[in-house]
């Protein structure tokens, strides 16, 4: 282990910077766009079921073809992988921020309109904060899901934690492999801690007495 | 009506207003109805008669798509809807309060949406807190910390945060117990008599209608059946359909309360003019077997009455009905209800009153016979008298207790 370190020590950060750049950059785009797009989907029903049933089919292509498939259009390196790890991160958050967003209370949405709130201050005062934990809940999703795939990215030459892994594999190095995977799940599941404070935070509060 | 109520101003107007929903149902037709200011008007029918349409489009929530309505003598679409929403309560069922904000942050939502100082806004806080009877300690919790009624009657309240005086309710006490829904139905009873506010209330309730309503509007299938004021919806039912609407209870039960003294007077009173003899008198009581008679003039105007007693202690042969008659007697006119005059006839012992018509022409009696045969008809029903033996308790009491 001492030895591990001694060896690969900053190899490791840079190589955990790069995963967790890598991740973070596809989440938060995916969170861009998944978010907003679940939200208008809520008031297209019709559009809304070709569109989940697109990202579920995105979904269903095997990660490491996805990867391979962005190659001849963004060449090998980072770029491809983020653009892969958006595509996966999105159906999580989209599926989820549709459904937060239609499991709305109905009386409190026609209440909100009937007091005379607009449509934007209905969305924003009331139905995302509403809809949040369900959103919240998808994006930890997608977080877990791009940190663990991000791994692969490094087979297209986008670095990342993935370069111990597959190192380790084509030597036949065990502590490389493990070296690699123990910060992987680390980091997925730091992630999700981390997210989860921030959803308590957003997630509005409906008791008094509850510190935020 | 009175006459206050007919100059009142109008507030909301239908002229031939129809809702057609997409894929072609109908949702209302042909409605005209007029609201005036102070009114508390109750839509009521069966479900699916188009109540919650019909209400929903003076706020703009559904559009017409046909006819007119009118706020405050203009055109609502003339109205931006989102301000127009904000000048106008609205109370649903289940309250709809938002569960993430506090009972404060509820209340002052449409004045926050008017971007009221905060300042104005605390003090409407604490003023409706107040109203709703409220701790105003219950400002700083959330809805989930209240009761179900306790929840509603904030979602009333919040319906008068930027003092709107027309306010829109939807069954809002559908879901509370009936204690409770007393309670709140004082509360917006007072909204209306005390604060002058418009309310515009929907309900199936027949008997919450009748409670709270001075105006209600009865629909069936998307067409207005009746318009009209509680007692003369009770009174002149427009058809069956008003009347299964009501039950038969309630109608025999207005029927009473609205029976006018003519309706069972006898018209054929026992009388005599004044210059009859007293021995004339003396033929015509033991001919109807009477011991009074009424005294009119030629033209039968009332005069007063004679009885056997007078005629026995001041019998002279010379003397006529005009020189003994009793001037003073308790007579009624002939719409005056009967409501009104039962209780006096019966307990100043009367077995007859005179009814006369507006110029004091005699044209009938009420026996104290006939009156007690009617209220015991409205006390027991009319069945009941038919079968002694099924004799219950009033409706009234009868009511309150369970028969098991
Ligand atoms: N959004 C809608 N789309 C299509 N039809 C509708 C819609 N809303 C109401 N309707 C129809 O319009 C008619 C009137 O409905 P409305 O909701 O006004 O009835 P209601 O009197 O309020 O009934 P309830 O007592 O059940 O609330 C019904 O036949 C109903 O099916
Ligand atoms: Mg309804």
């Amino acid at each position: 282990m001492i030895n591990f370190l001694n060896q690969h020590g900053s190899e490791l950060i840079i190589k955990t910077w790069e995963q967790i750049y890598i991740s973070a950059l596809a989440l938060f785009l995916g969170i861009l766009v998944a978010v907003p797009l679940g939200i208008i989907l809520t008031r297209y029903e019709k559009t809304a079921k070709y569109v989940m049933s697109i990202s579920s089919m995105l979904q269903t292509i095997p990660s490491l073809a996805l990867l391979t498939l962005m190659i001849p259009i963004f060449g090998i390196g980072k770029l491809p992988a983020i653009v892969a790890l958006f595509i996966y991160s999105l159906l999580p958050i989209l599926r989820n921020t549709y459904i937060g967003m239609n499991k709305v209370n109905k009386n409190l949405i026609d209440a909100a309109k009937g007091l005379g709130m607009t449509t934007a201050q209905s969305i924003f005062k009331v139905e995302i904060p509403m809809a949040m934990p369900i959103i919240m809940a998808g994006i930890r999703l997608s977080a877990v899901y791009v940190i663990s795939w991000s791994t692969l990215a490094s087979y297209i030459g986008a670095g990342g934690l993935g370069d111990f892994i597959f190192n380790g594999l084509n030597l036949y190095n065990p502590s490389l492999i493990i070296g690699g995977t123990i910060p992987v799940s680390i980091l997925a599941i730091l992630t999700d801690y981390l997210l989860g404070k921030f959803e308590k935070k957003v997630t509005p509060v409906t008791k008094s007495g509850v510190k935020k | 009506m009175s006459t206050a109520k007919d100059t009142a101003k109008e507030i909301v107007s239908f002229r031939n207003v129809a809702k057609k929903y997409r894929g072609g149902s109908v949702g209302v037709e042909n409605i005209n109805v007029t609201i005036k200011e102070g009114e508390f008007v109750c839509f009521i029918g069966t479900s699916g008669s188009g109540k919650t349409t019909t209400m929903r489009m003076i706020n703009r929530m559904i559009d017409p798509s046909k006819g007119t309505i009118t706020f405050k003598g203009h055109n609502i679409r003339h109205y931006d809807p989102v301000k127009l929403r904000r000048t106008i309560g609205y109370v649903i069922q289940n309250n709809g309060l938002m569960p993430h904000m506090t009972i404060q942050e509820n209340i002052t939502l449409v004045p926050r949406l008017l971007k009221w100082p905060q300042e104005k806004m605390d003090k409407k806080a604490r003023e409706l807190i107040n109203l709703a009877d409220l701790p105003e300690s219950f400002l700083d919790r959330y809805p989930a910390e209240l009761s179900g009624g306790q929840q509603q009657r904030i979602g009333v309240v919040r319906a008068l945060a930027a003092d709107q005086d027309l306010i829109l309710m939807d069954e809002p006490f559908g879901a509370l117990d009936p204690i409770t829904r007393d309670d709140l139905q004082e509360l917006i009873k007072h909204l209306q008599e005390e604060l002058g506010k418009t309310i515009v209330f929907v309900t199936h309730d027949m008997d919450e209608a009748l409670k709270l309503a001075t105006h209600i509007v009865i629909m069936d299938s998307g067409h207005v059946i009746q318009d009209d004021t509680p007692d003369n919806i009770l009174q002149h039912p427009a058809n069956d359909f008003v009347k299964d609407l009501l039950g038969e209870e309630r109608l025999l039960q207005a029927q009473q309360n609205t029976l006018s003294v003519s309706d069972i007077m006898s018209t054929n009173p026992a009388k005599i003019t004044l210059g009859k003899s007293l021995a004339e008198a003396i033929r015509t009581m033991s001919l109807r077997h009477v011991d009074y008679l009424l005294v009119t003039d030629d033209d039968n105007k009332l005069k007063g009455y004679i009885d056997l007693e007078t005629i026995n202690e001041r019998y002279s042969k010379d003397a006529s009905v005009s020189d003994i008659y009793n001037r003073t007697r308790m007579k009624f006119k002939k719409d005056s209800y009967l409501r009104d005059t039962s209780e006096k006839i019966l307990k100043q012992g009367y077995k007859y009153v005179p009814i006369v018509d507006n110029d004091n022409y005699l044209i009938g009696t009420v026996t104290r016979a006939s009156l007690v045969n009617i209220i015991y008809d409205a006390i027991w029903g009319k069945e009941e008298l038919d079968n002694p033996d099924e004799i219950k308790l009033p409706a009234s009491i009868a009511k309150g207790s369970d028969k098991s």
